[in-house]
C-alpha cells in the first residue's frame, strides 16, 4: 500500500531544493473487559502522508489523509507555499542543514503475533483475567485490557533516503479499585510495561498471574496508614524510576526545549548549552544511555523521522552530563552532537526532539542489599501523580504503593506516598543502584509535548535506585 | 463535493447495504488547519494539516464492534476501504458477547449548524504577529482553519456542525527567564485587538525588570486569574464530574458527592454546551441539553452521563463523554479592578501549570506557578515571584478559604491540539483565595 502511494508521489514534479515524504499506516485494536463485561472492541486504521519542502531558504510542511494523486500534489503545493512564506522569517537556516540520506529497514521481532490467537480466545483470556481481580466486595471497579498496534512507516527524501520501518506494539493493563467509607485506593499493573513485540510478552510480564496480587495490594492500601512525613531514604522501584528518569532527565535534556521551542507549552530546561561535558548531573553512580537497540523496548527504531541512524550513546556517564537529546535540526542550531531522536507521533505532526529509549544503566546491588542499607526510609512503586516546573527542576511525584523500611528490613504497607525535590540536587543524592536482576523495561504511551500537540511512546529501562535524605510525605 | 454532502452520501451508501437487523452509526471528524509555530518571534515550524476521520459502530441486537479510519474525501477512493472495515466489524461480531450497555440515539432529530466565518489569510496573520511583536522574544502557536463534525445513522438521523476559528496562544519572555502569556482566539482577525493584547503583555513584562521576590513555603492570600483556574478545572474535569467515576468511587469529589463536604455557596458550576463552541449532538447521536448543573451553591448536584453509563446506572444521557467540554463557573461580586487591593499582601497568580492530584481522596492538588505571577502589596504588583509549588485541597480552595469570585469572566478556548484541534472551552471568573499553601 505505502509503496503504491509513494509511487504516486514520485510522479509529482518537484522543482525544490529538498523534499521528504513520510507515509504512515497504522492498525490498532483494543480489547477491554470491565467488571466482567466486554467493552466495545475498537479497531483503528490510520493512513496519511507528511510532506516537507525546503526551498529558497524556507521550510514548510503539509500533512494529508487524501492520498490520491491529486491530494498528494495539493499537499506538496501547500508545503511549497509554506516554504516560500517563511523564507525570510524562519528561525532556521535550512540550507545549512545536512539532511541524512541513509537507506535501510527495521522490523520489530515478534515471536507470537496478535493474530496468532483468534479474537474469541483473546476475549476469553481477558474475561478470565478480569474475573480474578474481583476478590472481595471492596473491589468496586476492575478491568483488564489488551491492545496492539502495528505501524508501517515509509520515509523518502529527494536526497535519496529510502527507509521502511515496521513496529509492532503490545499494551496490557490491569486495574483494581478498592473502596471503603470515603477512601478509594487504586492499584494497577501493565500500562507502563507496554512493549514492542507480540503476545510472548504476556508470559514474561506474568500478566495472567498478576490479578490476585494487584487486587490484594489495592485492599492492603485501603487499610494502610498514610505514608509518614519527613526526610528519609527513598527506594524507588522501576515502575516509579521510569517517571523519575522521564521527567527529570529526559525532558530537561531535550535540545529543542533548551533552545526555547517549547517555552510556551511544555517548558524550557534548567540545563543550558554550556553544561554539556562538565556538569555533574548526579552522583558518580548515575549512568544514562540513549539506546534504540533493545528490540522489546517501546521506542526502539533504526532511524528517526528525519532519517538519522539511531545509535547507542551515553548522555550521562559517571554522573557527568555528556550530550543532549536532539535531532539533526537541533544539533545544527546548537552546534552540539546529539542523538537520532527527531520523532513525530503520527503522519499529521512534524518531528520534534523526543527522548525515545532513555535508560538508567544497572549497578551492582541486589534489591536486598539496597534495602539493607536503609535505616529509616520508604520504598515506593508505580507512579500515580506527576508534577514538575517548566524548567524541569522542582518536582513532586506520588506513587500508588509504599512500604516502610526500618533497620534494613521491609515493613508495613503505607498509602498515599509522595515525595518532592529539585532535579539538580536529587540525582546527586543517588546512593545505590540495583543490579541487572532489578531492571525492568518500562515506558510511557502518552508523553505530551509540541505545538501542535503530540503524545508519543517513549521507553525507559531502569533498575531499583536508592536516594538519601528525600522530602517524603503522605495524605491528609 | 462539499464535506457535508460527501458525508451524507457516504452514510446513505453504507446504510443501504446493511444486512437485515443491522444498525450502523457514523461519526465524522475533519479539519483543515494551518499551524504556525514561533520561537524568538521567528517561524520555527509552519504547515497545514488536512484530515478526515470516520468512526463506525455496527450492531445487530446487542452485539456490536466499532472501527475508525482516515478518509480521502472522495467516494470512489473511500468506499472500498470503508466497506472492507464494515465487513471486518461484521465478522468480529460473531465472537462478541452481547453488550448490556450498548446505547445509541433513536429519536431521529436532525440538525445543521454551519458557521461561515471570514477567517484571516495566513500571510496577513504572519505579518501582523511579527510586526506587533517586534523586539520581543515571542514563542507560541497560531492555529486556525475549519473544523467539521457529523453524525448519521441507519435510522435516518443526520447532524452536521462546521465552524471556523483561530487560536493564537503565545508567551513573551523576559531575558531573565520570566514570561507573560496571552491568547487571542476568535473567528475574525483584528490587528488592533492583537496590538492591544500585545501592549498589555509589554506592560507586564516591564515588571520583570525588578528582582524576583523569593517566597518561603507557607500559606498566602492569592488571586487565581481565570487562566489559572482553567488549569485546576481541566484537572478536575478528567475524573471529577462523570457518573461512572462517582458510582465507582473514583471521583476526587467523592466526599462532596457523599454530602460530607460542601464548597462555598458562591460556587455554581455547569457544563454549558449552549455557551461553548461544541456541536449540539454527541458521537452517538444524542442531543445535548442546554445546561447541566454540576455544583449548585457549593453542593454537588448532577453528573455528566455518557450513553454507556446511562444504561449501566439507569440515569438519562446528558453528554457524549464524561469530561466537560464547555465548563461555566458563575461570576461573583468582586470587581477585577479591586483584586490587588483585596489581596493586601499576596500573590497575583496568572497561570498555574502541570497540576495533578497529590491525594485524590481529599481532592488535594499540586502544581506550579508559571508565567507572570506577582507579589502584590499596597494595592499594586511589586515584583515577579520565583516559580513555586502549591499543594492544596480543592475543598479548602473553593470552600472555607474562598474569599470571592470576580464579576467579570473570561471565555477561554482550549488551545490543545492532540490528534486534532480541540473544541473545548471555559467561561471562568477569577478567584480570591486565602491561606493557599505553597510548599517548595
Amino acid at each position: 500500500m505505502l509503496e503504491l502511494i509513494a509511487k504516486r508521489f514520485k510522479n509529482i514534479p518537484s522543482p525544490v531544493d529538498f523534499w521528504s515524504l513520510r507515509l504512515v499506516e497504522d492498525r490498532r485494536q483494543r480489547l477491554g473487559v470491565r467488571q466482567d463485561v466486554l467493552q466495545p472492541i475498537t479497531n483503528h486504521h490510520g493512513l496519511g502522508a507528511y510532506i516537507t519542502v525546503m526551498d529558497q531558504g524556507g521550510l514548510g510542511y503539509a500533512a494529508t489523509s487524501d492520498l490520491s494523486t491529486t491530494g498528494l500534489a495539493e499537499a506538496f503545493r501547500r508545503a511549497m507555499t509554506w516554504a516560500k512564506r517563511t523564507a525570510n522569517t524562519s528561525l532556521l537556516s535550512p540550507e545549512h542543514i545536512t539532511w541524512p540520506h541513509q537507506s535501510g529497514q527495521y522490523r520489530t521481532p515478534v515471536e507470537q503475533s496478535w493474530e496468532s490467537l483468534n479474537l474469541n480466545a483473546k476475549i476469553e483470556l481477558l474475561q478470565d483475567t478480569c474475573r480474578r481481580l474481583k476478590i472481595t466486595d471492596a473491589i468496586v471497579d476492575w478491568l483488564a485490557t489488551l491492545s496492539y498496534r502495528a505501524s508501517e512507516v515509509l520515509f523518502l527524501t529527494s536526497a535519496g533516503a529510502e527507509i521502511t520501518q515496521s513496529f509492532y506494539y503490545l499494551m496490557p493493563e490491569l486495574k483494581a479499585v478498592a473502596h471503603g467509607g470515603s477512601e478509594t485506593q487504586i492499584r494497577s499493573y501493565g500500562y507502563d510495561h507496554a512493549r514492542q513485540g507480540g503476545l510472548e510478552h504476556l508470559d514474561r510480564l506474568r500478566f495472567f498471574d498478576a490479578p490476585k496480587r494487584v487486587a490484594e495490594e489495592a485492599l492492603q492500601l485501603l487499610l494502610a496508614p498514610n505514608c509518614p512525613s519527613g526526610q528519609m531514604d527513598l527506594l524507588l522501584l522501576p515502575e516509579q524510576m521510569m517517571l523519575q528518569i522521564h521527567e527529570s532527565i529526559g525532558h530537561p535534556l531535550e535540545l529543542d526545549r533548551i533552545l526555547g521551542d517549547e517555552r510556551n507549552y511544555a517548558g524550557s530546561s534548567f540545563v543550558t548549552l554550556d553544561m554539556f561535558g562538565t556538569y555533574p548531573y548526579g552522583s558518580t553512580l548515575l549512568n544514562v544511555t540513549f539506546d534504540p537497540r533493545c528490540a522489546a523496548q517501546l521506542a526502539s527504531y533504526r532511524f528517526d523521522d528525519e532519517g538519522s541512524l539511531a545509535e547507542h550513546t551515553y548522555v550521562i556517564r559517571k554522573g557527568i552530563l555528556k550530550r543532549p537529546l536532539g535531532g539533526v535540526i537541533s544539533q545544527n542550531r546548537a552546534n552540539l552532537s546529539g542523538v537520532a531522536n527527531a520523532r513525530a507521533c503520527n503522519w499529521n505532526r512534524p518531528p520534534i526532539d523526543r527522548m525515545a529509549n532513555l535508560n538508567l544503566e544497572p549497578g551492582d546491588s541486589t534489591l536486598e542489599q539496597l534495602i539493607s542499607q536503609v535505616e529509616h526510609g520508604v520504598l515506593m512503586d508505580t507512579n500515580r501523580s506527576w508534577s514538575i516546573d517548566d524548567s524541569r527542576n522542582k518536582f513532586q511525584f506520588g506513587c500508588e504503593y509504599g512500604r516502610l523500611i526500618r533497620n534494613g528490613e521491609l515493613q508495613e504497607v503505607v498509602k498515599n506516598p509522595n515525595y518532592r525535590g529539585i532535579s539538580a540536587t536529587f540525582w546527586r543524592a543517588l546512593s545505590g543502584v540495583g543490579d541487572i536482576g532489578t531492571v525492568e523495561l518500562m515506558g510511557t504511551l502518552n508523553c505530551g509535548k509540541g505545538e501542535p500537540n503530540q503524545a508519543i511512546y517513549v521507553g525507559h529501562a531502569s533498575p531499583a535506585c536508592l536516594f538519601t535524605a528525600v522530602d517524603v510525605f503522605g495524605g491528609v | 463535493m462539499p464535506l457535508r454532502e460527501f458525508f451524507n452520501t457516504l452514510a446513505d451508501t453504507l446504510t443501504t447495504n446493511l444486512h437485515s437487523g443491522e444498525v450502523l452509526t457514523l461519526y465524522f471528524e475533519a479539519e483543515d488547519s494551518d499551524f504556525i509555530r514561533f520561537n524568538r518571534n521567528q517561524v520555527r515550524q509552519a504547515g497545514s494539516v488536512q484530515q478526515l476521520e470516520l468512526s463506525l459502530d455496527l450492531s445487530a441486537g446487542y452485539r456490536h464492534a466499532t472501527g475508525r479510519c482516515h478518509l480521502v474525501g472522495d467516494l470512489n477512493n473511500d468506499l472500498p476501504p470503508v466497506q472492507s472495515l464494515l465487513a471486518a466489524l461484521r465478522d468480529q461480531r460473531r465472537f462478541i458477547p452481547e453488550d448490556p450497555y450498548l446505547f445509541y440515539a433513536t429519536a431521529g432529530y436532525n440538525t445543521e449548524t454551519m458557521e461561515e466565518e471570514d477567517l484571516p489569510r495566513v500571510e496577513v496573520v504572519l505579518k501582523d504577529i511579527l510586526t506587533v511583536a517586534a523586539g520581543l522574544d515571542l514563542v507560541g502557536l497560531w492555529a486556525g482553519g475549519r473544523l467539521y463534525r457529523g453524525f448519521a445513522n441507519s435510522l435516518g438521523q443526520y447532524n452536521w456542525y462546521s465552524t471556523g476559528n483561530f487560536n493564537f496562544d503565545w508567551s513573551c519572555y523576559h531575558g531573565g527567564g520570566g514570561a507573560v502569556k496571552s491568547q487571542y482566539a476568535g473567528t475574525s482577525w483584528d490587528p488592533i485587538h492583537l496590538e492591544h493584547k500585545m501592549q498589555r503583555v509589554r506592560e507586564q513584562l516591564g515588571l520583570f525588570h525588578r528582582p524576583a521576590k523569593v517566597l518561603p513555603p507557607g500559606r498566602y492570600r492569592v488571586y487565581l486569574a481565570p487562566t489559572a483556574l482553567m488549569e485546576i478545572f481541566s484537572l478536575l474535569g478528567w475524573s471529577g464530574f462523570g457518573l461512572k467515576s462517582h458510582r465507582t468511587q473514583q471521583t476526587p469529589l467523592l466526599k462532596m458527592a457523599q454530602g460530607k463536604r460542601l464548597l462555598h455557596p458562591l460556587v455554581n458550576l455547569s457544563e454549558y454546551p449552549g455557551g461553548g463552541v461544541v456541536p449540539c449532538f454527541t458521537e452517538t447521536g444524542f442531543q445535548k441539553p442546554e445546561r447541566i448543573r454540576l455544583i449548585t451553591q457549593g453542593a454537588y448536584q448532577d453528573c455528566l452521563v455518557s450513553p454507556r453509563s446511562s444504561k449501566e446506572y439507569g440515569i438519562p444521557v446528558n453528554a457524549g463523554s464524561e469530561i466537560p467540554q464547555s465548563l461555566d463557573l458563575a461570576p461573583g461580586r468582586l470587581k477585577t479592578n479591586e483584586v490587588c487591593e483585596n489581596l493586601e499582601k499576596g500573590i497575583y497568580i496568572t497561570n498555574l501549570w502541570y497540576s495533578n492530584f497529590s491525594d485524590p481522596n481529599d481532592a488535594r492538588i499540586t502544581g506550579m506557578t508559571r508565567y507572570a505571577c506577582f507579589w502584590v502589596e499596597g494595592g499594586k504588583p511589586q515584583a515577579p515571584i520565583d516559580v513555586m509549588r502549591f499543594d492544596e485541597s480543592w475543598y479548602q480552595m473553593f470552600g472555607d478559604n474562598l474569599l470571592g469570585l470576580t464579576t467579570e469572566r473570561e471565555f477561554l478556548l482550549d488551545p490543545n491540539t492532540y490528534e486534532r484541534r480541540s473544541l473545548s472551552s471555559f467561561r471562568l471568573p477569577g478567584a480570591l483565595v486565602d491561606k493557599f499553601t505553597l510548599t517548595l
